[in-house]
């Protein structure tokens, strides 16, 4: 909610999935157009790490930035989903602020 | 009556006494529409010393008994707000230009100085020493000194640990997971990023030629506080604290116009810095 609503602020058009499943889909039909994929860890079917593995085997979206934005906050967890090629790693709960400067550090300039 | 009292407004001459006292402690000038800015940051002492209001700190204040209250309010109303490489395009400036050149110019003795003055909690001293680090500075000699005027922040500081939500801010991934450990709700520093750092409590009104010499100088965010004779003379004690060719960054609303010859301006990237001459 507050993640849609922010990045409406910030001038974005902005797609929303129920899960990881969906969201595939979501992003298979929409890949010409997609900058960034916001993606929980705690996702229904299929999780945000899983879904992240997925994205990065597909060579036509190597260009596509995926940021995480969860409520998993052991080192472990954030090095692992880094190493499985998150351009970033927001820790719930966040701000606004936070989220535009975590966006700019992942090369994303809104 | 009581909710009367709990809004009872600064009568003029505690106003006048308040400002002033900042200013002869702090240098900080606050104007005059600054009444919601006293009241949500006095109200906390106020409460904590059992008070019916600010006028009533005023007076304790002034009757000197208890002389640290007076260094508490202007402690509060500092603005401390800080983050992790803040004004990215600062840091973007020392990765790709200042440091090259600082380590080109100092490669014989390998012994680099920097300062942040008005460090607050920390985050800009800590931020430029991951940086140094991921330079590959690490077998350099390098000194990093933060200096605040408040010893609280100053405290903060050096106990290297942080909140989530500080370390939310700013702070890549990368540097996090390799930098810090959790400790509970905090996350702490390694050492081989504290060791680089120290701090101090410095009023920068006093002079700080002793601190010095530093190859470069953060400070970022407080002259903005100043009036133009205090800035005046802050700008001359950093360019007398650093060496000829050594570099100044200041906050994105702040300038070192006005002290003649001292400092050239010049464009690195997206970012504004100073050189001494
Ligand atoms: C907004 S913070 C800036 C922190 C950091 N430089 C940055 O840019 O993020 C301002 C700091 O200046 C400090 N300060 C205010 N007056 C001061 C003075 N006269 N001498 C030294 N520090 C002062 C405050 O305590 C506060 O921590």
């Amino acid at each position: 909610m507050l993640l849609a609503k922010t990045l409406k602020e910030l001038g974005y058009e902005v797609r929303e999935a129920a899960n990881g499943r969906e969201a595939l889909e979501v992003i298979e039909a929409e890949k010409s157009t997609l900058t960034l994929v916001l993606a929980d860890w705690n996702m229904p079917e299929i999780d945000g790490l899983d879904m992240l593995k997925r994205l990065r085997r597909n060579p036509a979206l190597s260009s596509l930035k995926v940021v995480m934005v969860t409520t998993e906050t052991e080192i472990d967890r954030i090095a692992e989903a880094l190493e499985a090629g998150a351009n970033e790693y927001v820790m719930k709960p966040f701000t606004p602020d936070i989220l535009v400067e975590k966006l700019q550090i992942a090369g994303i300039h809104p | 009556m009581s909710s009367q009292v709990a809004i009872a407004e600064i009568h003029p001459e505690n106003y006048r006494f308040l400002q002033e006292h900042i200013y002869s402690h702090a240098g900080i000038v606050l104007e005059e529409d600054k009444q919601y800015l006293f009241e949500s940051r006095l109200a906390p002492i106020v409460r904590q010393l059992g008070l019916e209001s600010i006028n009533d700190l005023c007076a304790l204040i002034q009757s000197s008994r208890l002389p640290e209250v007076g260094h508490q309010v202007v402690e509060a109303m500092t603005t401390n707000e800080t983050y992790f490489f803040r004004d990215p395009s600062h840091y973007d400036a020392i990765r790709t230009v200042l440091l090259p050149r600082l380590m080109e110019e100092r490669r014989d003795t390998k012994r680099l100085r920097f300062w942040s003055a008005a460090s607050s909690t920390g985050q800009e001293a800590y931020s430029l020493a991951m940086l140094l680090i991921e330079a590959g500075l690490s077998d350099w000699n390098i000194q990093i000194l933060g200096t605040d005027f408040s010893s609280q922040v100053v405290e903060r500081a050096r106990s290297g640990k942080y909140q989530q939500i500080e370390v939310n801010r700013g702070l890549p991934a990368t540097l996090l997971i390799k930098h810090f450990r959790r400790s509970g709700a905090d996350w702490h520093l390694c050492d081989p990023v504290r060791r680089m750092v120290s701090f101090e409590t410095i009023d920068l009104r006093k002079s700080m030629r002793a601190l010095g010499p530093f190859d470069l100088v953060f400070c970022r965010n407080v002259m903005i506080y100043f009036d133009a004779k205090t800035k005046m003379n802050i700008l001359k004690e950093l360019h007398g604290t650093m060496y000829r060719g050594g570099w100044l960054l200041l906050g994105g609303a702040e300038t070192a116009g006005g002290v003649e010859g001292c400092f050239e301006r010049q464009t690195v990237g997206n970012a504004a810095v100073y050189v001494a001459r």
